[in-house]
């Protein structure tokens, strides 16, 4: 193992032309903007990702202002709307288009970009001990891509005919006729080269962190040493690599009937009186190929929020992790299951109820795994010695989220009950739980605790109390309700429910989420502000402020090109030794070698090394005959 | 590790493997599209090929076959230090890239002469020869790049395990696409 002289940069000479990080003169171009600096692009995607989560948080409370007053004008909506909000409100092809941006932004900009790009830009290689990323030119190239993925979506809404309005999912016919709807011109064109450039973003993180995890990490951190953030991040970008180029495929094929007159989605379309030459396709293999990529996506987006919340409740339960190896296990699990499961979102497009059944029984399984994690959640807390920091309080808000929105997969998978609950609230209220607010619970988790990593500073506990326990009450006090009206039969997506005589009912139900969405929506100001400003003067942090045991924790609080000033540390030992019995703090870091913490070595320590279980069994006899001495003078 | 210094200090190893997943996830855009195929064309007995392909197709196969055969000399002339070698059959490579490339256009002429269009086609099944050779040829063009990076100017002096590191992410994308043409002729040769 040659490991720790491998990424030793310090002692680089230049033969390579730029690619390397070594002593280069940064200008404040390279090193702010086009940084190959894996910290930087981590809070590059951060900040880019938490601009995306307002601008989609915004929508969303524009087009719950139309669902909870569906008979008021608000004329200030039109002095900044103008056409989209005539007579102060909003029309319904720009609802549809809300509703649209709003899932998109968040499932791929926020929750993919934003959760991925940041923590396993951030923690890959501080937590394994290397210098950067395997290409940390490809990573630059990586922000780039997702900030102009970013800056089209955004441009959709100036263009005359307004954004994709398809739903965040794109089905065709809609998506695949421009005249079909005013938002499938030019803004579904938009989308489609957003998202092309999305998912070449997204590929080349992946691929950076996959290579690092198998290559780069530093002696004696061998893969079941790793954290499970590590784990997570790593499964995430196995998935993302075999999922997001199917997306591609169908994407290409869309945009080929789109604008080329292919007819791989269409057929039998009538349009304005007008029979449409587009004959033959199958707007199922659209859907095939989308939920191919999307129910992997949603376990994109989950993952990593899981394996933050294990490394976040583990330090502040001051407990091993309950399972480590079945956390493990559970991820790898939910990897492969997660590529047999997307009928699930098909099963009324007419397909074989046997093939519905196959589909019903795998997504039945992934509770297995999902629940094998949260019952190990639940144990680490048990009895331990819980730190209430405002990560540890979005950890187990995760953990909540992730139970409650969980329990109503169960009903969905079923493919018999799924007849009456697709597309209903009942649905957007089970994802919006289990993926929305776990997702970015974990990602707020997340930065609270890795805060002091990126900028040195700690961010306000007050505040981050306020903002939690608005968060989190706030988004129970949207969703929960959701459920009564899906099971009610109140379709998602409808602009005006108030028309039909069955769903008048649920107006003061909806008044009432609005009422929570504007508060919870507020609520982030805390949020906001408090990380703004701690950026620049939070109090200062100590190097390792939640007497935490992973790596990152080792390296100096100032941040440097290349992360340790010297050799990188050594491992030796788990991440999660924490209160171990027979030793003086209730912390031992992964860098601390078992010949420094006699006291405290158990004999499973050693794997079964028998020079060391020696060693070991003489200094506990050694020390028994101390106490005995002792004992008796 | 057992790998030479130098080699680790640049991270070649872990850069090399950068080129694997790339493939990787290649290859998956190129099953997903098979998959697509399968799954339109046994939705209805009107779909499928339905047509013997251009025989030109099978000059495109050689044409790819060869070139990975110079691809491959040129690894060796590397390895032996070899530079003018090198770079004589990374050109035939090129040329023969952009041979397969423009046989391929041809071989999208005869298609449409046959009255397969890739547009307005009732039967996307035919769309989809032209989409898979469509996307196979921005691959081509994407390696005829690579070997293009792989080309070892006289001006600039690099090191040879950097020239070989340059080699072998080229040629293994070279050869792999190389046998995704195999894989996507056969699977159309087997649905005609």
């Amino acid at each position: 193992m040659a490991s720790t002289a491998i990424h030793d940069t310090a002692v680089l000479t230049h033969h390579d032309h730029g690619h390397e990080h070594g002593h280069h003169k940064e200008t404040f171009i390279t090193k702010y903007i086009f940084s190959q600096d894996h910290k930087m692009i981590a809070k590059q995607f951060l900040i880019t990702g938490i601009i995306m989560a307002v601008i989609a948080m915004f929508l969303s409370v524009l087009f719950r202002l139309q669902l909870g007053w569906p008979d008021k004008n608000f004329p200030i909506l039109e002095t900044f709307l103008g056409k989209w909000a005539e007579g102060g409100r909003i029309r319904p092809d720009f609802y549809l288009a809300l509703v649209t941006i709003h899932g998109t932004m968040m499932v791929f900009f926020v929750l993919t970009a934003g959760l991925s790009g940041t923590f396993s830009n951030l923690l890959i290689p501080l937590q394994l001990g290397a210098r950067d990323m395997a290409s940390p030119f490809l990573n630059m190239l990586s922000y780039w891509f997702f900030f102009t993925a970013c800056m089209i979506m955004m441009g959709s809404f100036f263009v005359q005919t307004g954004p994709a309005s398809a739903g965040w999912t794109i089905y065709p016919p809609l998506s695949a006729i421009p005249k079909a709807i005013p938002g499938s011109g030019l803004g579904m064109t938009l989308w489609l080269i957003s998202m092309i450039l999305f998912v070449a973003s997204s590929l080349m993180g992946a691929l950076n962190y996959i290579s690092t995890v198998l290559n780069m990490r530093t002696k004696g951190m061998d893969m079941w040493r790793m954290p499970l953030t590590i784990w997570a991040f790593f499964l995430t970008a196995i998935l993302g690599v075999l999922s997001f180029p199917v997306l591609v495929s169908g994407v290409v094929l869309l945009i080929f009937d789109r604008s080329f007159g292919t007819s791989f989605y269409l057929s039998d379309i009538v349009v304005q009186g007008e029979v449409l030459p587009n004959q033959g396709g199958s707007p199922i293999l659209w859907q095939h190929l989308f939920w191919f990529l999307g129910h992997p996506e949603v376990y994109i987006v989950i993952m990593p929020a899981l394996g933050i919340t294990s490394e976040v409740i583990a330090t502040n339960s001051r407990k091993p992790i309950f399972g480590y190896h079945a956390m493990v296990y559970s991820l790898i699990g939910i990897t492969i299951l997660s590529f047999i499961v997307w009928g699930h979102h098909m099963f009324i497009t007419g397909m074989n109820p046997f093939l519905g059944g196959v589909f019903m029984i795998t997504t039945l399984i992934i509770a297995v795994p999902s629940a094998v994690k949260t019952f190990n959640y639940l144990a680490t807390l048990w009895r331990g010695n819980i730190r209430f920091t405002p990560a540890m309080l979005f950890a187990i808000g995760l953990v909540s989220f992730f139970i409650s929105g969980g329990l109503t997969g169960i009903f969905l998978g079923n493919a018999a009950l799924d007849i009456n609950l697709h597309d209903t609230y009942f649905v957007v209220a089970h994802f919006h739980l289990v993926m929305g607010s776990a997702a970015i619970f974990g990602m707020l988790c997340g930065v609270y605790h890795w805060f002091p990593k990126m900028f040195g500073r700690l961010m306000d506990e007050k505040l981050g109390y306020l903002h939690f326990w608005l968060t989190f009450i706030g988004a129970y006090l949207v969703f929960f309700p959701m459920h009564f009206m899906g099971l009610d039969g109140v379709p998602r997506r409808y602009y005006a429910f108030t028309e039909f005589e069955f769903m008048k009912e649920w107006l003061t139900v909806n008044t009432f989420i609005s009422w929570a969405a504007i508060i919870s929506a507020l609520a982030q100001v805390a949020f906001l502000w408090n990380f703004f400003y701690s950026i620049f003067y939070g109090k200062k942090s100590s190097q390792n402020p939640w007497e935490s045991n992973t790596m990152e924790w080792t390296a100096p609080v100032e941040h440097l090109h290349g992360n340790w000033p010297g050799e990188i540390p050594t491992v030796y030992r788990w991440p999660y030794d924490y209160s171990k019995p027979g030793h003086d703090d209730d912390f031992i870091p992964q860098t601390v070698p078992f010949s420094q913490t006699m006291s405290s070595n158990l004999p499973h320590d050693f794997e079964g090394n028998a020079e060391s279980e020696r060693i070991q069994q003489e200094w506990d006899s050694k020390y028994a005959a101390d106490k005995v001495e002792q004992g008796i003078n | 590790m057992g790998n030479a210094p130098f080699e680790d200090r640049q991270n070649l190893k872990a850069r090399k493997f950068l080129m694997w997943l790339f493939i990787i996830s290649s290859f998956m855009m190129f099953a997903a599209l098979t998959s697509g195929y399968i799954v339109y064309t046994a939705g209805n007995a009107a779909r499928g090929l339905k047509i013997i392909l251009p025989k030109a197709f099978q000059f495109s196969t050689l044409i790819i076959i060869a070139s990975s055969f110079t691809m491959f000399l040129a690894s060796k002339a590397a390895r032996k230090l070899d530079y003018s070698k090198q770079n004589t059959y990374l050109w035939f490579t090129i040329l023969l890239g952009l041979g397969f490339f423009a046989n391929q256009f041809y071989c999208w002429s005869l298609l449409f002469n046959m009255g397969v269009p890739f547009a307005f086609n009732q039967n996307a099944s035919q769309s989809f020869i032209y989409v898979f050779t469509g996307i196979h040829l921005t691959h081509i063009l994407l390696g005829v790049g690579f070997v293009a990076y792989s080309l070892r100017s006289r001006r600039k002096n690099i090191s040879q395990a950097h020239n070989l590191y340059r080699l072998e992410i080229s040629s293994l994308f070279w050869h792999f696409i190389d046998i995704l043409w195999i894989y996507l002729y056969v699977f159309l040769l087997l649905n005609q």
